[in-house]
C-alpha cells in the first residue's frame, strides 16, 4: 500500500515535470508564445506543490541544498535510489 | 552546475530479467548513437553557438539526455538484476559478465567500447546543429531496431518514450538551425567563432 502511494504521487510529479520540459524545450525556439509561457508558470506552481507534498513523506528529491532535510537523520543517503525502484 | 534529482525522468519497469535484451538496449548506454554520446554532444556544443536561444536548448537538451541515460541504465541494471554467470553465458553476453560481473559499461551492442569518435564539434553552428539532427534521427532509428527485437511489453514502453523523446529532439534543433541561419542573414556576415563578438560590439 506504502509503495502504491509512493508510486502514485511519484507519477503525478513526473507527469507534471514532463510537462514542464515539453514546454520548457518549446519555450527555447518559441519564446514569445503567451499561451505556452502561461501554462510553463501553471506547470512551474502546480510542480512545486507536487514536490513539497512528495518530499514531506519520501524525503528529498534534491540534493546540494534544493530540498531540506526533514528527520534526525541524512535522508537523503536512503533508499531506494531511481534505478531500484 | 548541475543538481540530481533523485526520480528518472520516466518510470523503468521489466517483467523479468532478460540478459539478451540488456546486451542489445546497451547501445543506447555507449554506442555511436546512445544517450551518453547525445548529451556530451550538446552541451559541449554550447560554447561556439552564436545566439543566446541555441545556448539554451542545447543545454536543455544536452541535461535531458543525461536523464535518458539513466533511464537505460535503469533498463540494463534490472534486466540483469540476479542474472548467473549461466545465464550471461546463454545470452552470448559472457565476456560482460568477465569483466564488469554486475556492473555497467560504456560499450555497444557488440562491445565495442564508447569513443569520443562518435561525436563532433566543428565550431560552425550550422555543421553542429546539422549533426544534432542526424544524431537525433539516427538514436530514433536505432530505438525501432530495439523495439523490434524486444518483446517484454515493460521495456517497450521505455524504448518507445526514449523514441518520442528523438523525435522531439529533432524537431526543436530543427527549429534552431532555421533561427540560427536567419540571425546570421541579419547580421549580413558568417558566423566566425571569437571574431564575430569583436564585430558585433
Amino acid at each position: 500500500m506504502d509503495r502504491e502511494k509512493h508510486m502514485a504521487i511519484l507519477n503525478r510529479l513526473l507527469e507534471m515535470q514532463f510537462v514542464a520540459i515539453e514546454l520548457n524545450l518549446y519555450l527555447d525556439t518559441h519564446p514569445c508564445d503567451q499561451e505556452a509561457l502561461n501554462d510553463y508558470n501553471c506547470a512551474v506552481e502546480i510542480l512545486r506543490q507536487l514536490k513539497r507534498e512528495y518530499e514531506e513523506c519520501h524525503g528529498p528529491l534534491f540534493h546540494f541544498g534544493w530540498s531540506l532535510n526533514r528527520g534526525d537523520e541524512w535522508q537523503w543517503a536512503e533508499e531506494p535510489w531511481p534505478w531500484e525502484m | 552546475m548541475w543538481i540530481y534529482e533523485k526520480t528518472l525522468e520516466h518510470p523503468v519497469r521489466v517483467s523479468r530479467p532478460n540478459v539478451k535484451a540488456a546486451k542489445m538496449i546497451i547501445t543506447q548506454y555507449g554506442g555511436p548513437d546512445g544517450e551518453l554520446g547525445a548529451s556530451l554532444r550538446y552541451l559541449n556544443q554550447r560554447y561556439s553557438m552564436p545566439t543566446s536561444a541555441a545556448k539554451a536548448l542545447l543545454t536543455d537538451i544536452g541535461t535531458e539526455e543525461l536523464a535518458h541515460m539513466e533511464m537505460i541504465a535503469a533498463l540494463v541494471y534490472k534486466l540483469t538484476d540476479g542474472a548467473s554467470c549461466e545465464e550471461f553465458k546463454e545470452a552470448g553476453w559472457e565476456g560482460q559478465y568477465v569483466q564488469h560481473d554486475h556492473g555497467l559499461f560504456w560499450t555497444d551492442a557488440n562491445g565495442v567500447p564508447w569513443s569520443a569518435k562518435y561525436i563532433a564539434c566543428l565550431g560552425d553552428p550550422i555543421a553542429d546543429l546539422t549533426e544534432d539532427m542526424a544524431a537525433e534521427q539516427k538514436a530514433r532509428v536505432t530505438y525501432e531496431h530495439l523495439i523490434q527485437c524486444i518483446d517484454d511489453p515493460c521495456v517497450k514502453d521505455t524504448l518507445r518514450f526514449l523514441w518520442q523523446r528523438e523525435v522531439v529532439h529533432f524537431q526543436r534543433f530543427g527549429e534552431t538551425l532555421n533561427t540560427v541561419q536567419e540571425w546570421m542573414a541579419k547580421s549580413k556576415h558568417a558566423w566566425c567563432g571569437c571574431d564575430m563578438k569583436k564585430m558585433v560590439d
